[in-house]
């Protein structure tokens, strides 16, 4: 008999390794609920987005010099030398604040669902240390380029620092290793950027996601779907993770990539947001920049940071913000998990957070004044007030019945004639005067527009209630 | 479809809108696909700029290939004389010199357009106007203060600044040309215009490049996602 040499290696593989069942757990035979949303989009997002910082950044190290002489050199060098190095750079930088995009708004699909809620706490446990850990990832790379934002925004953070009472100068120049930032921070900065962190960030990546293999996903209702099994001991709401949520993240996908790309290709600086222009500036270390930023991504904490009247409170409420996020899944007392059934103190309690964290993150790149200051307290109060106030708010309102099966919801496909609808009501046709002829034009009808208005704030009004 | 593509990028362009500062910028009018534009910008450059300011991470030899003339013709028309075709477009001015004429060293304008702006380098160019008070003898609208004369000035003419009191503070509202230039106003504009074209070119050479692949990268991504999107649907129809 002829010896099939392809199935007899693969045998040999899976006598030794459980590939097939690696594959079923957490692929073909992971059940996840059917009715998953826009907001569940992030999770691989984010995968796919570290894939892309770790191969460009790997590309990147090639050309690049940790040295503080030639640092900057070896960037431009990279963005104009190189084959293809400006395309790789951009994909690099781009991509760490699309990472933030994702990220925040993985949270705060998080926070709306209640998924860090019992029995999930690890999971937002673990999601909590990755965000630290990309945070850090973040700071230390945007040294890396070396211009003048670089240099000056982790001079302003690591002096924080020396807030701290009695060790905080020693320990402030045990971080940075000189006196000022310099070549030696640049070194240490390059070695946890490229090494100690993405190596940090992945065993995370693995403990997150078998964290929430083991209890399985939540979804939009907050309902668990291993309650109601069919026959076979499967959940009659769930469905294969593979292909059914693999294909559809594809589609996720492919709309990530088009906003990706429109920026990178377009405007990869994005008016100084992701790429600040005083960082095309070689760093300085004797001339100050008038206005130190950090990045729009630390801009909420940074805003908090310096609502504060003392430094070293202003370095524990930035933590404080942080940390209180650790403490969600024993701050939220509410016996629902999603704000589908919750009631409306809570609804209200999170449109007020959502609008304190963009205003902070606003502030925080805003040169200090009197009143923005005041805004910025008011803000942090906010903040804190949505997740110190919990046990309080959740446990007092009145929930709404939760199903015992997922509810029926619109899909985005079904939204769309609706949409379109309401873009028609607010436009009109007017006879407009042309070359002498007469011709019908589409024009915005303020009357149609007003009627959307009033409907969506009722809405609005309605869905917080 | 080429409008809905625009009209794509506008929405997205609030987005990319930052805050200005106080000073009103006149609005710089570039076009990079212009190269006779960025030739003659270059070799303003090399003239009245190159004297102090190096642009370091040029090579005259990338003038040619990116601006698609001939080498012998950059040499010719472009560069300093003696200057090599794979020489970098560095200043002639010593350092250590420089730092004591000026009191700092010139810096180089590689970058200059991404730190600054394209309409700032216009406004900061035709910006410069007498006065008594400085060391130099002028001052500048965008740039107050500058340690740097202006290195235009006889194809500008020299300008002086109207000045009026507005809530008590001195404003300046207009600035007039006293003293013709080699120049008209309206050939200096151009001359402005090409340094800055030059100027916003070396600080990223592959813009072009990178903007002419966006729209096949979009139209690929696009393609790939309407059959991503097919391949969902046929998966999903079992699933109610």
């Amino acid at each position: 008999m002829k010896k099939n040499y392809v199935a007899d290696c693969s045998n040999w593989v899976l006598d030794r390794f459980p590939l097939t069942k690696l594959w079923n757990d957490h692929m073909a035979q992971y059940y996840a609920p059917r009715n998953f949303n826009f907001w569940y989009f992030f999770g691989s997002l984010a995968l796919l987005v570290l894939v892309n910082q770790l191969v460009t950044g790997i590309l990147l190290t090639m050309n690049y010099k940790p040295d503080a002489n030639l640092a900057f050199d070896s960037v431009e060098y990279i963005m104009r030398e190189v084959p293809w190095g400006w395309l790789v750079r951009y994909m690099h930088s781009t991509g760490a604040s699309a990472f933030f995009i994702v990220v925040y708004l993985h949270m705060f699909r998080g926070l709306i669902y209640g998924s860090y809620k019992q029995p999930r706490e690890l999971v937002w446990i673990f999601g909590m240390l990755l965000f630290v850990a990309l945070m850090a990832e973040a700071f230390m790379g945007y040294l890396l380029p070396w211009g003048q934002m670089s240099y000056w925004g982790a001079q302003v953070i690591i002096s924080l620092f020396s807030a701290i009472p009695i060790i905080g100068d020693d320990l402030s120049l045990w971080v940075r290793g000189d006196y000022v930032i310099s070549d030696a921070t640049l070194n240490r900065f390059f070695a946890f950027h490229v090494i100690a962190i993405p190596l940090i960030l992945l065993m995370l990546i693995f403990l997150h996601i078998v964290a929430l293999h083991e209890v399985g996903s939540n979804n939009p209702d907050g309902i668990d779907i291993k309650a109601s099994k069919d026959p076979w001991g499967h959940p009659v709401d769930g469905i294969p993770f593979h292909p059914y949520y693999t294909v559809k993240d594809i589609v996720g996908v492919s709309v990530f990539l088009f906003f990706f790309a429109t920026v990178l290709f377009y405007m990869p600086e994005m008016g100084g947001y992701f790429l600040e222009h005083a960082n095309f500036i070689p760093a300085d270390p004797l001339a100050t920049p008038e206005h130190i930023a950090p990045v729009w991504y630390f801009t909420p904490f940074y805003a908090i940071l310096r609502a504060i009247p003392d430094k070293f409170a202003g370095v524990i409420a930035m933590g404080g913000a942080i940390f209180v996020l650790f403490l969600l899944p024993w701050l939220d007392r509410s016996p629902v998990k999603s704000i589908r059934y919750r009631g409306g103190i809570y609804k209200k309690a999170i449109l007020l957070f959502v609008i304190s964290f963009l205003g902070l993150g606003y502030l925080g790149m805003q040169a200090p004044t009197a009143g923005a200051t005041m805004m910025a307290r008011v803000f942090t109060a906010i903040y804190f007030g949505f997740f110190l106030l919990m046990p309080i708010y959740t446990r007092w309102e009145t929930t709404k019945p939760v199903p015992k099966r997922l509810s029926e919801q619109p899909t985005i496909e079904d939204r769309i004639p609706g949409w379109v609808s309401t873009a028609k009501e607010m436009v009109h046709e007017v006879s407009v005067e042309k070359d002498g002829e007469t011709v019908t034009r589409t024009r915005p009808s303020p009357q149609g527009i007003k009627t959307v208005l009033i409907r969506t704030a009722k809405n609005l009004k309605e869905s917080l209630d | 479809m080429k409008n809905l593509f625009k009209i794509w990028l506008l929405l997205l362009l609030p987005l990319g809108a930052f805050a200005s500062s106080g000073i009103e910028l006149e609005d710089a009018d570039i076009d990079l696909s212009d190269y006779q534009s960025l030739e003659n910008g270059a070799q303003l450059y090399v003239k009245y700029c190159l004297g102090c300011h190096s642009v370091k991470y040029m090579r005259y030899l990338n003038l040619a290939d990116d601006f698609k003339i001939d080498q012998q013709e950059i040499l010719d028309q472009v560069a300093p004389e003696g200057a090599g075709i794979y020489d970098k477009m560095l200043t002639a001015m010593n350092g250590h010199d420089a730092k004591k004429w000026f009191g700092t060293r010139p810096p180089d304008l590689s970058l200059i357009a991404r730190s600054r702006g394209e309409d700032w380098l216009v406004s900061y160019l035709k910006g410069f106007y007498a006065d008594k008070t400085k060391a130099l003898g002028v001052n500048n609208t965008v740039f107050p203060s500058v340690g740097m004369p202006n290195p235009l000035w006889q194809l500008q003419g020299e300008q002086q600044a109207i000045i009026k009191k507005i809530d008590g503070r001195d404003v300046i509202t207009k600035l007039v040309i006293t003293e013709k230039g080699s120049m008209t106003p309206k050939q200096f504009d151009k001359a402005v215009n090409d340094i800055t074209a030059f100027l916003v070119y070396a600080s990223e050479p592959h813009q072009e490049e990178r903007r002419s692949m966006g729209k096949y990268v979009l139209l690929f991504i696009l393609l790939f996602g309407v059959i991503a999107y097919l391949l969902k649907k046929e998966y999903w129809k079992d699933v109610h």
